[in-house]
């Protein structure tokens, strides 16, 4: 049993921290993390309740393999029900504090009511305390981060903080932990805000033992770690370009959302590309790359360090941007990039920086400020409406800007938080939002890669590449190769991936890994280390659970199969280069098919029989 | 031939996996904060490093040991504390140059690197190869090995 077995509930209303035991006949049917928090959120909130109020609980979960040997051990999630959709909310972060957290002797943090003043919370092993944070509300999560390591002079302690766009009501808010990783989706931050808790601070030193069979254990993670090393993407790949590997890859399949994704080509890719950061540039010789980074207990190490030419305009007299922080990931770069037509590359990793600095989504960010450019080129917003900001396509200076306004929440950046489905509806023009149930779009085009449309249109936390990853098989060939364009068996495709994702990160591990590894190799090591009887079909059958329980909440929260779809440029307007060029996303063909074979009702309701099968 | 560990800070990726395996060698659980070994990240510059007891050959911390707790192990020439006849007065936490000798508040006694009998655990987990276990004699070849290579003359 590699949980903790224990729960920390912290009642933020009457400033209590009280322990409990963890329900382990839960955690044999929904593992960890992902699922396990999910089935605590649904038992013990109404899923009609406000995202932003006192009712809505917020949950900091561990999975059972966080904190241990196995590679990519490190993971934590954090879910509530999110304000910017109004379904479930699933953000899931690596760095170090998920491990901490484990190392603590804690599985999870339940979060529930509100605070009258802010507070952070202070976690050291068995001592939990809730503290005054009036001297860090209204700071960034750099200068809270900086002031929390020098109240407690420990520089172990590991903090996970909102920052001031969170503190605004930004809706796409995130908390970012280790100063720059995030649980980045869906507004988590913007509820933990909401609950005037600023940070989390944690120090563990218990550690984690009780691995059910350490023998087997250090058998099946050893051979897991050899398999990721060998991998071409796990061991080469990912290491030395991190995600912005698939730049150049996914521009040249024109799945390549650009300028709103009015086109799926990117001209200027190259220049934001992997390769483009690890360029010596003109002012002083040096990359934008400095190295790779790895998260807790990560053998694959692809994370981006990166620096900002400092001869750049945006950081010209900003001192504190010089140095290293975290750079480009490929998200970041298509939203920050692609997206908004701009292919300055110090451009993009100072607003990432921003993103990071003060804690919010850059994929919903950029997509955000896409749709903005969108508005402002068909004339609906003026400079005006944006207080003298030139939003045009391609204006790396409009970009910066714009990250500036949203970290403080100052003039148009009040526009700019409250994301692209509402910024869209605002100024009279909902149907240039690319959103699916109110969340934006990540850097796949469905045109040129069918299933991901699918995948789009039934994700429970809205538009998301993380919920079921067919970009592997359709475009990567793992682990088989499928054709991007058509929507044969794609339906089969996206549940099984759905499934096994859901799995996935309910056990601590992270996604990446599954380049390398299916639930075959991921079920030894959580067998291993976990009482349960733990083998790929069962895991498969737990990621099918929580893949309805996530769906039941929805539906209890009034979502309906109307949700299930996609922006009508996707469906109706055809890609216009590249090997999808005629194409439009042909999610009709797919979706009846999918809730039939989820055991769905044609209305999207899983059956009283399917329900029953899952134990749900 | 007595061995010494060898750490190359530019290949170290920050992901302590060295530090769960040697909390699981000593302590039986994966505990960073009770490892030998040690790595540091320096946010602003964008590097890590491993750092641990290079095993001294006039090693401080047993020349101030007031009770012969700290020996030498003639296999492996590390310098290793036997528990039962540490006090735990932490004279050598002071005396070490270094910082690689530290107390353990649940056992009361100090802990440090041991190199693990001979076969260190830290050298086994490391992705990286950041921590190599070799002769002590040349724990700088592979640099001289790059040096060397710069100087030959290209095809």
């Amino acid at each position: 049993m590699s949980w903790q077995r224990k729960i920390l509930r912290v009642n933020l209303t009457k400033g209590t921290c009280e322990p409990e035991p963890l329900n382990m006949e839960w955690a044999h049917l929904f593992l960890g993390q992902r699922g396990l928090a999910t089935k605590y959120l649904a038992e013990e909130i109404d899923p009609k309740a406000d995202a932003l109020s006192p009712e809505n609980k917020l949950i900091m979960a561990t999975g059972p393999l966080t904190g241990t040997m196995a590679s990519t051990g490190g993971r934590y999630s954090v879910i509530t029900k999110s304000p910017l959709t109004g379904a479930i909310a699933c953000s899931n972060s690596g760095g170090f504090i998920g491990a901490e957290m484990k190392q603590a002797g804690w599985d999870m943090i339940i979060f529930e009511g509100k605070s009258k003043a802010p507070v952070f919370l202070y976690l050291e092993n068995e001592k939990a305390q809730l503290m005054p944070a009036d001297d860090l509300w209204g700071k960034s999560v750099w200068a809270a981060d900086e002031l929390l390591h020098e109240k407690f002079q420990d520089p172990l302690v590991k903090i996970a903080c909102v920052g001031r766009s969170a503190e605004n009501g930004c809706l796409y808010a995130s908390i970012v932990n280790d100063r720059h990783r995030a649980a980045g989706r869906s507004g988590v931050g913007t509820v933990m805000a909401s609950k005037h808790l600023k940070a989390v601070v944690i120090r563990g030193t218990v550690g984690v033992g009780n691995v059910r069979d350490p023998k087997a254990f250090f058998k099946a993670t050893s051979e897991g770690k050899k398999t990721l090393a060998d991998n071409a993407v796990t061991g080469e790949g990912l290491p030395a370009m991190g995600t912005q590997v698939l730049m150049n890859v996914i521009n040249e399949v024109g799945a390549m959302p650009t300028r709103n994704m009015k086109e799926v080509q990117f001209e200027g890719a190259h220049k934001i590309s992997g390769e483009a950061m690890a360029e010596p540039r003109e002012s002083d010789g040096k990359p934008n790359l400095v190295t790779n980074a790895a998260c807790f207990g990560c053998t694959i190490a692809c994370g981006r360090i990166s620096t900002i030419d400092p001869q750049h305009y945006s950081i010209e007299n900003k001192p504190e941007y010089i140095g290293a922080s975290g750079g480009l990931e490929y998200e970041s770069a298509w939203a920050l990039g692609s997206n908004v037509g701009i292919d300055d590359l110090d451009a993009l990793t100072y607003a990432n920086f921003l993103c990071n600095e003060d804690g919010y989504d850059p994929i919903s960010f950029g997509a955000t400020v896409s749709a903005a450019m969108e508005l402002f080129e068909m004339g609906a917003i003026t400079l005006e409406t944006t207080e003298g900001l030139d939003l045009s396509f391609g204006s790396a200076e409009a970009l910066t800007k714009a990250a500036e306004l949203v970290a403080t929440g100052e003039g148009f950046g009040k526009d700019l938080a409250m994301g692209s489905k509402r910024l869209c509806e605002k100024y009279g023009h909902s149907e240039i939002s690319m959103t699916v149930k109110g969340q934006e779009f990540p850097a796949y085009d469905p045109r040129a890669i069918q299933g991901m449309g699918l995948g789009y249109a039934t994700s429970n936390r809205g538009a998301c590449h993380l919920r079921g990853y067919t970009v592997s098989s359709e475009i990567m060939g793992v682990p088989v190769k499928t054709d991007p364009l058509t929507t044969d068996g794609k339906p089969e495709l996206v549940k099984a991936f759905q499934d096994a994702t859901a799995a996935v990160d309910s056990t601590g591990l992270c996604t990446f890994t599954t380049f390398a590894w299916t639930l075959e190799d991921i079920a030894p090591q959580v067998d291993a280390a976990c009482e349960g009887g733990w083998s790929a079909a069962s895991m498969l059958e737990a990621g099918e659970r929580i893949w309805n329980l996530e769906r039941q909440f929805n539906l209890d929260a009034g979502l309906t199969k109307a949700d299930d779809t996609l922006p009508a440029r996707l469906l109706k307007d055809a890609a216009k280069t590249g090997p999808a060029k005629g194409s439009v996303n042909r999610l009709h063909e797919m979706l009846p098919q999918y809730y039939a074979l989820r055991g769905w009702s044609e209305e999207g309701v899983p059956t009283n029989e399917t329900m029953g099968r899952l134990g749900l | 031939m007595l061995k010494a560990l060898q750490l190359e800070p530019e290949k170290c990726t920050g992901c302590l996996q060295c530090e769960m395996a040697c909390s699981y060698e000593n302590e039986g659980v994966f505990n960073p904060s009770k490892s030998r070994i040690k790595v540091f990240n320096f946010h602003h510059e964008g590097r890590f490093a491993p750092y641990t007891c290079t095993q001294c050959s006039e090693a401080w911390c047993l020349h101030a040991c007031p009770v012969e707790a700290i020996v030498v192990n003639e296999v492996t020439g590390a310098k290793e504390v036997i528990e039962d006849v540490c006090v735990g007065c932490k004279v050598c936490t002071i005396a070490c140059p270094f910082g690689t000798v530290n107390y353990n508040a649940d056992s009361g006694k100090v802990m440090k690197c041991d190199l693990c009998g001979g076969d260190p655990a830290c050298v086994t987990a490391c992705p990286t190869q950041a921590i190599t276990y070799v002769d002590s004699e040349h724990t700088g070849l592979e640099r001289m090995r790059s040096h060397a290579a710069q100087s030959i003359p290209q095809n």
